[in-house]
Formats: structure tokens, sequence, C-alpha cells
């Protein structure tokens, strides 16, 4: 589609294609590092997976799993990897409400925000 | 199975295989995971089914940098239909809950079936002729290259297109998969849209419908890091290298032998669910 301003469509496929790049490429990093320290800290326990019990409050909530984390402890690390990587799409559609406005093209701009919403409603509530 | 160090390594490695074998016969790592997960180490399904989300965002997110360069997916179809399988998702995490793990390895071991069947089979390329009235009003019309250079087409059927992809948005919420086979039924069938357009959208798609349920699992304790960890690095190496052979590699007999496999397997699912093992 011709467009008489703002971004073309290849030059916003690009930019999507390297966010999502990077967002994964930080996610594994992450997840790969927690995953050294847990391996480390309880590789000679035994796993117990076959009862589901859920996981803790601390390694379910966004913020609790940022404190986690940022203590260096195994568990919160891997579960911030995830939520990087879960939040990896969000931003790509997140990106695409401003490339679509940069187009001046309403009609995705609504599209686009709708989408986002569910997203946000999704990882917001608990 | 004895201590954690082993039975990580363990599920990194067959993570690593799922990943390989979803991304050369085009099932994805998803279907071949869960019952990876559940049948051969005895993982709760409920536990399998995040750690599956989880790696489905990972391939989906690294694959679609590739595809977008070449030119194939189409954005807004995309972003468009991704209102129907966004919504879906929220519905099949929420229907997860509440429903008994039994049933739910049985609707999955039924889409197994279907995906097997739907990678083995060949059917005549539809293509639309001209675009019908929601497709002109949503613009969503592109093109796509051949060896011929560029190729225009339009699209038909977006409320079909829709509702299917509503389904497909509940069942990757419910089954922790990607659901590109349904994806690709509703674009490639539904929609006329040409099949490589509708394959590179649905994997485009497919990221954003896995992080709308994935948010509702982490919040419920399905996320867990022990069994999310080898997965995810596994699942995601895996389809990376699968990535790189598959223009090389002789995907027609290696689908066929996979389709019938993935079959029996689909069906040890059943067989599990209905005995009230899963």
């Amino acid at each position: 589609m011709a467009n008489s301003h703002g971004w073309s469509d290849e030059r916003i496929e690009n930019i999507i294609g390297n966010l999502l790049r990077a967002g994964v490429i930080l996610a594994a990093a992450v997840v790969l590092t927690g995953g050294v320290l847990y391996v480390a800290k309880f590789g000679g326990q035994k796993p117990q997976y076959q009862v589901f019990r859920g996981e803790p409050s601390d390694l379910r909530s966004v913020s609790q799993i940022f404190t986690e984390a940022v203590s260096l402890h195994s568990r919160g690390l891997i579960q911030l990897g995830l939520l990087l990587l879960i939040a990896t799409p969000v931003a790509r559609v997140a990106f695409s409400v401003l490339a679509f406005a940069e187009q001046r093209d309403w009609l995705y701009v609504s599209i686009t925000l709708v989408v986002l919403a569910v997203l946000v409603y999704s990882l917001a509530s608990s | 199975m004895s201590g954690t160090l082993e039975f990580t390594l363990l599920i990194a490695g067959g993570s690593f295989l799922a990943g390989l074998l979803g991304a050369l016969t085009g099932l994805g790592g998803g279907v071949i995971i869960v019952p990876l997960l559940t049948l051969i180490f005895h993982v709760d399904i409920r536990y399998a089914i995040g750690a599956s989300l989880v790696s489905v965002i990972a391939t989906s997110s690294g694959a679609a940098a590739a595809y977008l360069k070449e030119g194939y997916s189409n954005i807004r179809v995309g972003m468009f239909l991704e209102i129907a399988t966004t919504i879906g998702a929220l519905g099949g995490a929420y229907l997860a809950t509440r429903i008994p793990t039994a049933a739910i390895a049985i609707i999955f071991g039924l889409v197994l079936l279907y995906s097997a069947w739907a990678s083995v089979k060949t059917e005549p390329d539809l293509t639309a002729t001209e675009a019908g009235p929601f497709a002109r009003l949503l613009r969503l019309g592109g093109h796509y290259p051949t060896p011929e250079g560029m190729r225009a087409y339009h699209v038909q059927g977006v409320p079909a297109g829709f509702g299917l992809m509503y389904v497909a948005g509940v069942l990757s919420g419910l089954l922790g998969i990607g659901s590109g086979a349904i994806k690709v039924l509703a674009m490639d069938r539904a929609m006329r849209i040409p099949f490589k357009v509708s394959t590179t959208t649905s994997n485009f798609m497919i990221g954003v419908t896995a992080a709308a349920s994935a948010g509702i699992y982490l919040h419920r304790g399905y996320l867990d890091p022990g069994i999310a960890m080898p997965v995810m690095l596994g699942v995601l190496a895996g389809a990376l290298l699968g990535a790189r052979i598959l223009p090389g590699a002789k995907v027609r007999t290696l689908r066929l032998i996979f389709g019938a496999a993935i079959s029996a397997v689909a069906i040890e699912m059943i067989f599990q669910g209905i005995r009230g093992k899963l």
C-alpha cells in the first residue's frame, strides 16, 4: 500500500522484526542466567511435578517477581525472563499503535488499541 | 530420574527435539511438548501447558523476525484477526481453570489428530479473484514475493475467518499451543489468502495470542520456573536450528512419519484422559 506520509510498511516490518528478536534474546539470556543459578542451587534435590500445587505468590505477581529477581534468586530471575518474553509481543503491539498513527491510519490505530487493551487486561488482572 | 539437574537436562534435550521437529514439520513445538511432559515425564498437565505456552511465544517471536524480512507476512490481516485470537485466548485460559484436566487431555488429543492430518494433506490453492466487502473496508489485501516478482492478492470470507480465529484463540489458551493449524485453516481456506502468506502471518500472530493467556497462567501459578526454563531454552534452540536446515530438508517423508507418530500420541492422550490419568 502506498503511503503519502509517514513510515512505509516495509520500514515498520523491519523495526518490528528487530524488536521481536531483541526481546527474545534478552528474555533467553535472563532465563539462562537464572537457570544456571537454579541448577547450581537445587541440582541435587528431587523434582516434584506429578502433583499440581501452583506457584507461591512471590512467583506470580509482576512486582514480587521483580523483587525476587533483583535479589538474584534463581527462580525469580527465571520468572523475570519469562515475563520479558510475555512482554515482547505486547511491546510489538504497542509499537504498532505508534506506527499506524505515524501513517495516519486511524482505522488500524483503533484495531491495534483493542488488541493492546486485551493484552494489558490479561497481564494486569490477577 | 534422580535429581533436578538430570531432570532439567532431560527436559531441555526433549524440548530441543520437540522444537526441531515442530519447525521441520510445521506443527510447532507446543503440540509436541505437552504430550512429552505429561506422558513421558509425568508432569501435571497444568505445568506442561504453562511451559509450552511460553515456548510458543519464544519460537513465534524468533521466527517472525526472519519472515517479516522476506515480505510474506501481512501485518494488517494479522492485527485485525488478533482481536479474535486474543479474546479467545482469554476465554480459553479461564476455561482451563474450570474444566477437569482429563477433559483438557481429551480435547488436546483431538486437536493433535487434526493438526497431524492438516500437516500431511495437500489441497489445491484457493485464490480470491476479488475482495469481499469486509476485506475492502479493512484494506486486507496485499502483495507477496513470487519467483516472477511481487504478486497482488485479495481476501474474502472475513466473518468466517474471524470466527475460526476465535476458536484458534480459545484452543491456544486452553491447551498452551500456538493453534497454527487452525489459524492457517482460517486464512488459507476460509479467507483464501495465499498459503505462504497464511503460514507466516499465522506464526506472527501466535506470539500475541499466547501472550494474552500467558499473563493469566502466570497469575494463577501455572508457570513453574523449574519446568518452563529448560522447555523454553530447549524449544527455542531446536526451532532456530530447524528453521536453518528447513530449506534443504526432505520434509514430505518426515511429515508422513511424524504425522503417524503424533497420531499415536494423540490417541494415547485421549485414552489416558478417558481413564482419568492425566
